[in-house]
């Protein structure tokens, strides 16, 4: 079901220092120290976050800030250095090319969709890491791909307050 | 001249940047797998990200400090419990002493080495990285307060894992269940050797190379050994809890688990042997990996 495009409003230009905030604090949020099952089910927020930013704001988030914040994950993650910034770039680059079709649907629509493109970051950072022989995971490890489609709403809201007209147009 | 308005100048298309963020990305990938050398531009990374690190771990210490405040009230009784306990314990460190002075004079008259007592410095996990399947964790001291790689790190049940980066402020652990490491350990019942390696999972260890007819039973007690100078002898790592006899197999399967708190803790102490082992020769440590590595060409 198409959106009605009368009734959508047009989103504000988002300032560039609000795009490094979200970065960091996406990176804040992976970087918590958690345990057990919710270590298991913690989406990655940075890939998020890129994601979001390549879909909305194609024009201003380019791939070597995704490889910046990839090379930055590796650090802190301990992984090979290269892993998370290949994923990344694949983000960024299925964001890239798929942002005309995704904005047709809505965020709730956007989800499943969303699911697939971390699906395939994970499966290349999965591929590289097993390449590298650094570790083999469970099933489990793609769980974080299914709680990142499911927390999408959530963070297109949070990322999207700041575009929000801040008068109503229709007024008069 | 052609001039582009700034609005439709994209720049390549996602697929060339894509192509040249991919083969740079994998180049680095094969530097850092094969040769190892970005220990200059990890360290810096990781220097700017330890703010971010300590900020993330904020509202973990100060939980700790309210758990504290909570704890002071159950002080006083706990007061009196340790002070009985203390004269309670006394008397066997009288003996204990006692037992240490004569065991040095024991190894004096047999010419041998003495045991070596290690430093502690204690250190909370700042971090446990994104992916649960990769087993190491950061901890929040680093060669500031004297941590140097290889180092033991252990909590009070028994080993935890082994230093092995160190940035000034943080320090990298590798878990005993980490695939690619490994603890030469003894069977504390019969002073049986072995190696007893990760295996990659949560909290699981396996012994791989002990033959079938070896004399290990469940619920056998998995002491380190000292050799190979990297752990002091003695400290408890793990129990054997299955073991599994195929008989299309060079080797039992036997799988342990730690006994310390391997993915449980916050605080865990590194010990640093405050007299360092000789150094041994230089085939030694590789022998016995080769070793494992001929018998199990042979196995396949």
């Amino acid at each position: 079901m198409p959106n009605d495009y009368l009734s959508e409003e047009l989103a504000l230009e988002v300032k560039s220092s609000f795009i490094f905030f979200s970065l960091f604090s996406a990176l804040l949020f992976n970087l918590l120290p958690l345990q057990e099952i919710i270590l298991l089910l913690r989406p990655d927020f940075v890939a998020i976050t890129l994601l979001y930013w390549s879909v909305n704001q194609p024009q201003r988030i380019g791939m070597s800030l995704a490889f910046i914040a990839g090379l930055v994950m590796d650090v802190s993650n301990s992984s090979i250095l290269g892993q998370h910034a290949l994923a990344y770039c694949l983000i960024t680059f299925f964001g890239m090319i798929l942002h005309r079709r995704l904005r047709l649907f809505s965020v709730f629509q956007q989800a499943p969709q969303i699911f697939w493109v971390l699906l395939i970051a994970q499966f290349a950072a999965l591929l590289t890491g097993m390449l590298g022989g650094t570790y083999l995971p469970d099933w489990h490890y793609f769980l974080p791909s299914a709680t990142g489609a499911l927390l999408w709403p959530v963070i297109s809201f949070l990322l999207g307050i700041p575009q929000k007209p801040k008068c109503d147009s229709d007024e008069l | 001249m052609e001039t582009v308005p700034q609005f439709f100048r994209v720049g390549p298309s996602p697929q060339v940047r894509l192509f040249f963020f991919a083969l740079l990305s994998i180049l680095l990938m094969v530097v850092d797998t094969r040769f190892s050398s970005f220990f200059g531009i990890r360290q810096t990374v990781g220097m700017i990200i330890y703010p971010l690190q300590k900020l993330a771990y904020a509202p973990m210490s100060l939980y700790d400090q309210v758990e504290e405040l909570l704890d002071d009230l159950q002080l006083t009784k706990e007061i009196a419990y340790l002070r009985q306990q203390y004269f309670f314990n006394q008397q066997k460190l009288f003996r204990l002493q006692m037992l240490e002075e004569e065991n040095a004079q024991l190894r004096q008259l047999l010419n041998a080495a003495q045991q070596t007592e290690a430093k502690a410095i204690m250190a909370d996990i700042l971090y446990v990285p994104r992916d649960p399947f990769n087993r190491k964790v950061t901890l929040n001291k680093g060669s500031t307060s004297g941590v140097t790689a290889g180092q033991v790190v252990v909590d009070d049940l028994g080993v935890v894992g082994q230093i092995t980066q160190v940035h000034p402020w943080l320090a990298e652990v590798t878990l005993i269940t980490d695939k690619d490491h490994s603890v030469p350990v003894q069977v504390a019942r019969n002073g049986l050797r072995s190696v007893v390696s990760g295996a990659g999972k949560n909290n699981e260890l396996e012994l791989r190379y002990l033959s079938v007819n070896a004399d290990i039973e469940q619920d056998d007690l998995l002491i380190t050994s000292g050799i190979g100078g990297v752990y002091p002898p003695g400290l408890p790592v793990a129990r054997v809890t299955n073991i599994e006899h195929d008989r299309s197999r060079d080797f039992a399967h036997i799988t342990c688990i730690p006994i310390a708190g391997v993915n449980r803790n916050r605080q865990v102490l590194i010990l640093s042997l405050s007299s360092p082992v000789p150094a041994l020769p230089e085939e030694e440590p590789r022998n016995t990996v080769q070793q494992g590595k001929q018998r199990k060409n042979h196995a396949q």
